[in-house]
């Protein structure tokens, strides 16, 4: 009875057979570098012997996890993490947005196109060649900082063995490179108001600031809040590339700058402690797959359209 | 000041400028003057180092306007001639993986938004669900070595980074623009699917194709992540950017080998060989990033919209 009006899933695969053929590269490919590792996962609860493989090694069941959880290395790594993701978020969107409104409201072409070229460079560049950028700035011998304190008579100053100051330096960096790309969305949401509501708060009488505060922020509002609802959905992800190239393997600077991406590259990198290594990804991936649940049961409640599934 | 007058002009004209404007505006040019300007220093200070000979910056440090201008540290890289062969190498992958991937892309966007394809969902959330979970480091490293066999080939930097859910998220807000009545209008021609992409589909997604098609390139010109994963000493060449990190990593091992002492050996990089290899590296993105720039900007803003 049915079958009269629906076809079966072998008529359908007929019929679309190009369609599936065109999806099938991007299938096999997400199969491959993305499915495959999945059952790989089982290497966190064995203890792993290269000889025998991960399905051949000693099933030790939570005891790799034990360990993370007992010496607390799980719980710095994830403060770490997520206080770095707190203030890149809140801060990188908070700029972002004040350098989107400001370039608004400039009215000389040329400045805006010359600055925003200049502010997008940073975003451009291999995370390798930031970590260079930062330390002929920084380092003890010759960096610039160096060169200037010296001329002016003071003393040198060695950040690269001074734990303390990269939390503050690190977040600087962050939104050296990103804010001018970040920007984008907000001057694009920006231009998109309706330019009658801009004209009517004019003819009312509203300054900048006014306009500023009562047009262009309320209508900003959505993009903000759903963007950084976003985000917190990556909170226990790392920005590897940042932390890996300015930091490194100085093992001085661990205590402040270790994040869950750089401990699980050197525990299987250096130390090929691969079960180690995969019990802090699973810990990651599980932790940010409920997150990411939660973010979007939220943006679903609050704005239906805006929700990823 | 000059700079608010010149603005009044502009506008003088419209209406009459309150206080609260020319301070905005003239906040608007200062700070985002010094933002802009902060952005491109530490860049025209690695130009200056590689300009500056050794003995300078060891006895003065880095400065932005070298004392004395020498081409030093760049007859050292061409000499030492690792760099070309880099460049070759990323030129390659560069140019291989640019090129299939974008294919695959288009593809496969234009596939997922087709209205009438039944599968359509489900592939959607096959291909998102990689971004919700992923097996993390470990395992993965271990089927490239282990399962593949991919340790020390260039098809390990080559095929991961061919495609992610977010370009093909981004080709299918692009295909959304293009009406459903084209497809049709091909379909009622007689047209097969492949031959409604490519004659009718593909010409339309010309903007798509540069931005995605800049986006791939740039992930494979920046690319280190997966050499470092990957390639150990035992390949020669390596692409640009880890032939950098290496660069950088090698001097700053033997530094701390000798620490204290003054070193002369010749085979230590120094710090403007290290600029001078940097700004080879990255030379030709900052020339032709300008007049790319655009289609970044709409990758961007389309790419916000969710998929």
């Amino acid at each position: 009875m049915k079958r009269s009006k629906k076809m079966t899933l072998i008529q359908k695969v007929i019929k679309y057979k190009v369609l599936l053929l065109m999806c099938l590269p991007a299938i096999v490919f997400f199969f491959a570098f993305s499915y495959m590792p999945l059952p790989g996962i089982y290497v966190a609860f064995v203890k792993f012997n290269y000889g025998s493989g991960i399905f051949g090694s000693k099933f030790i069941g939570l005891k790799n996890f034990e360990f993370l959880f007992t010496s607390g290395k799980l719980f710095t790594l994830t403060r770490n993490t997520i206080l770095y993701n707190v203030a890149f978020i809140l801060l990188g969107n908070f700029f972002a947005v004040a350098v989107a409104i400001l370039l608004n409201e400039l009215r000389s072409k040329r400045f805006k196109k010359v600055s925003q070229t200049m502010m997008f460079l940073p975003y451009f560049i291999s995370q390798v060649l930031v970590g260079i950028l930062v330390y002929n700035i920084l380092n003890y011998d010759s960096g610039f900082v160096n060169t200037v304190l010296t001329s002016l008579g003071l003393e040198r100053w060695q950040p690269y063995s001074l734990a303390n100051v990269w939390p503050p330096l690190l977040v600087l960096i962050y939104l050296w490179q990103q804010t001018g790309y970040n920007s984008i969305v907000y001057f694009a949401a920006i231009m998109g108001i309706d330019a009658e509501t801009i004209e009517a708060a004019r003819v009312d009488g509203a300054n900048a600031f006014q306009k500023i505060l009562y047009v262009i922020l309320p209508s900003l509002k959505q993009t903000i809040v759903i963007l950084l609802l976003f985000s917190l959905g990556g909170i226990v992800k790392g920005n590897f590339g940042l932390f890996y190239n300015i930091i490194g393997t100085n093992s001085l600077l661990y205590s402040t700058t270790d994040i869950i991406e750089t401990f699980v590259y050197r525990a299987t990198m250096s130390d090929f402690n691969f079960s180690t290594a995969s019990a802090v990804g699973l810990y990651q991936s599980v932790i940010g797959f409920v997150i990411v649940m939660t973010v979007n049961f939220i943006v679903k409640k609050l704005e239906p359209d805006y929700s990823l599934f | 000041m000059a700079k608010t007058n010149n603005v009044m002009i502009e506008q003088g004209t419209k209406m009459k400028l309150g206080v609260s404007d020319k301070i905005i505006r003239s906040l608007g040019y200062v700070l985002l003057s010094v933002y802009a300007l902060a952005c491109i220093f530490p860049f025209l200070l690695i130009v200056g180092t590689s300009f500056t000979s050794e003995t300078v910056i060891r006895a003065e440090g880095v400065k932005l306007i070298p004392k004395e201008f020498t081409l030093q540290a760049y007859q050292m890289v061409v000499k030492g001639g690792g760099i070309w062969k880099a460049y070759l190498l990323t030129m390659i992958l560069t140019a291989i993986g640019t090129f299939l991937g974008l294919g695959i892309i288009a593809m496969t966007g234009y596939a997922l938004q087709r209205k009438d394809f039944p599968f359509r969902n489900v592939i959607s959330f096959y291909i998102y669900f990689t971004t919700l979970f992923s097996a993390g480091l470990a395992p993965y490293y271990l089927l490239m070595t282990q399962t593949y066999h991919l340790k020390d080939s260039y098809l390990a930097v080559l095929l991961p980074l061919l495609m992610s859910p977010w370009l093909i998220i981004l080709m299918k807000n692009y295909v959304r623009a293009i009406p459903h009545e084209i497809t049709e209008s091909g379909k009622i021609d007689g047209a097969g699917d492949m031959r409604i992409f490519t004659s009718l589909i593909l010409p339309m997604l010309k903007p798509a194709l540069a931005t995605i098609g800049l986006f791939l390139a740039m992930g494979y010109w920046n690319e280190w992540y997966q050499s470092s994963l990957f390639l150990s000493s035992k390949v020669d060449v390596k692409p640009l950017q880890y032939t950098l990190y290496e660069v950088v990593n090698k001097m700053d091992a033997l530094k701390n080998s000798v620490a204290g002492q003054y070193v002369t050996m010749a085979d230590i990089p120094t710090e403007s060989v290290k600029m001078a290899n940097a700004i080879l590296a990255t030379g030709p993105i900052i020339f032709l990033y300008p007049f790319v720039q655009k289609y970044f900007i709409s990758g961007i803003t389309v790419g916000a919209v969710k998929g």
